[in-house]
């Protein structure tokens, strides 16, 4: 058996260079479910697809209001989630308080990322094992940013993050310039929804009951569609299903997603990431 | 001389302490640190400046304020600015305790550079500036300790106008004509009548006008007053602060008054 000798903590690089905790922090987000994200010129969508860990069980919250003006979408360990979320609505009060402004989306994605790094370079503490897509309008306007675990934060006219994300993706890349120009809001919530589709298992659709949405935007206060809420968004979509389990067309995405659900058996198998022997020395364990 | 005899220290008994260790000498303790007892809050304002005046006018904001630094009644520092610009759209004017004042300046200036260096484009706005004050102001009164000033707030962000006051209680209010100190009694019903309904009318020059004269009257009547003042003008090109300027006076009407000219009796 190989063994890695350089993810027993988050402070020491392997020979090639690489922080094995944060990458499997960045690992934990795909274990969670779908979230995405979109931009238009005046609004913000985030849709997410919740899961229940059973049949009688309650959905694992997937979006976190912070502020009228902002909130979040969540894909790896939710706890983590809420404590950085309850930071993000400390940050946004403050800035209510004392300067009477609403906080800025930059502001406060860069204020969770540099808590995020520190814990990449403290000995004994862990990085956060989840990824969040923050949606905000400010005096700038309409912003989407991804936030990861290694500190690294990007702005995105749309990302996806979590599970089977990759089919997501592809579609707002596909779909990139109509969203862009797209006027009204139901229309941005319904090419969320189309992306979100697409991340769908074979045997899952989308129903009010597993589908979160929200939006902000230049006349929209932040606002979460739960449960029988989300019922006349999901009725604006031609199929709640995969498009690729309807008609089985060969699509070169499916080849991708079948490539990631295997390395994460492998993973699962092997307990660590199994195409990366330069870094690992052989054991007689 | 000293009169504690544990400081004289004790005759030498060579039988059993030849070195004289024992008890080991201590002067008297005296039970509490002496330089405690001059830690003290701010009880009073010491070097003050006098009245403070601004007016909204249709391009912007226009605040005035003389540039004198006074220690009680004596008229000790002539040449003080009173007037301060907070990034790009803000003015402050200060009325009250000057070091006080030098302080306000210290933190804004901070807060403008720490803003700066986020990077993310974002300026703090006379808004924002004032409700960072009116924190700063209370929050400092509610620890006994207040910074002793009274301070307009003024400027133009986005083609809004602002304009508004703030005290060492931490008391906010906001009006198209304001004037903190002695200027508030004398000089607001004058800037009032020539402001209020003409907001969006007033010129530059006609607002400079009613400033100037309510700066005159001042003078006349304000006791720690100075005929040498300051304009500072916001609008969309930004701050601008004016060179001290002088005003014009004639005091022959005071010859006649008694305690001024020549005695008569």
């Amino acid at each position: 058996m190989f063994r890695n000798n350089y993810d027993n903590d988050s402070v020491t690089y392997s020979p090639t260079g690489r922080l094995f905790q944060v990458e499997y922090a960045l690992e934990a987000i795909k274990q969670g479910s779908a979230a995405v994200g979109l931009v238009s010129k005046k609004d913000v969508v985030l849709v997410a697809l919740k899961r229940n860990a059973e049949e009688l069980g309650s959905y694992q919250k997937k979006l976190i209001k912070v502020d009228d003006h902002m909130g979040i979408a969540l894909a790896g360990l939710a706890p983590d989630a809420r404590v950085l979320s309850n930071f993000l609505r400390k940050q946004a009060m403050n800035s209510k308080m004392i300067f009477n402004r609403p906080l800025l989306t930059s502001k406060a994605v860069y204020s969770i990322a540099d808590k995020a790094q520190e814990n990449t370079q403290s000995y004994g503490s862990r990085p956060y094992g989840v990824g969040l897509l923050v949606a905000g309008y400010d005096e700038s306007g309409a912003h989407l940013y991804e936030f990861q675990p290694s500190g690294s934060v990007l702005e995105y006219f749309g990302a996806a993050i979590g599970a089977r994300s990759q089919a997501a993706r592809t579609y707002l890349e596909r779909n990139l310039e109509t969203i862009r120009e797209t006027e009204s809001p139901e229309e941005l919530i319904v090419h969320g929804l189309n992306a979100l589709r697409d991340t769908l298992p074979q045997d899952v659709e989308l129903t009010y009951r597993n589908t979160s949405v929200s939006i902000v935007g230049k006349e929209t206060k932040y606002t979460i569609y739960d449960d029988e809420d989300v019922q006349q968004w999901l009725d604006k979509l031609d199929s709640v299903s995969n498009a690729r389990n309807r008609d089985d067309d060969d699509d070169d995405d499916e080849n991708a997603d079948n490539e990631q659900q295997d390395n994460q058996q492998d993973q699962q198998q092997e307990g660590g990431d199994s195409n990366n022997n330069e870094d690992r020395m052989e054991t007689d364990e | 001389m000293d009169h504690f005899p544990t400081s004289w220290g004790r005759q030498r008994n060579d039988a059993y302490d030849a070195y004289n260790t024992y008890p080991l000498h201590q002067r008297p303790n005296p039970g509490h640190d002496a330089f405690a007892d001059s830690v003290q809050h701010t009880q009073q304002p010491i070097v003050t400046g006098t009245s403070v005046l601004a007016i909204v006018y249709k391009d912007g904001i226009m605040m005035a304020a003389d540039t004198l630094a006074s220690y009680g009644s004596l008229a000790r520092f002539k040449s003080i600015q009173r007037l301060h610009s907070v990034g790009t759209s803000t003015v402050i004017g200060a009325s009250g305790d000057m070091s006080d004042f030098q302080y306000l300046q210290s933190i804004l200036d901070e807060l403008i550079i720490s803003e700066f260096t986020e990077g993310d484009k974002h300026e703090l706005g006379p808004e924002e500036i004032h409700e960072y004050l009116s924190r700063v102001m209370y929050g400092r009164r509610s620890k006994m300790n207040p910074l002793w000033n009274s301070l307009l707030v003024g400027g133009k962000k986005d083609g809004k106008r602002f304009l508004a006051y703030v005290d060492l209680l931490g008391t906010t209010y906001t009006a198209s004509t304001l004037a903190t100190g002695y200027g508030a009694y004398i000089a607001l019903p004058l800037l009032r009548t020539a402001v209020e309904g003409r907001e969006n009318d007033l010129t530059e020059e006609e607002a400079r006008k009613i400033l100037e004269e309510s700066m005159r009257v001042l003078y006349y009547r304000d006791a720690r007053s100075l005929d040498k003042y300051q304009i500072a003008i916001v609008n969309d090109e930004g701050v601008t602060i004016s060179e001290p300027q002088k005003l014009v006076t004639s005091w022959g009407f005071a010859e006649g008054i008694r305690g001024y000219g020549a005695q008569t009796q």
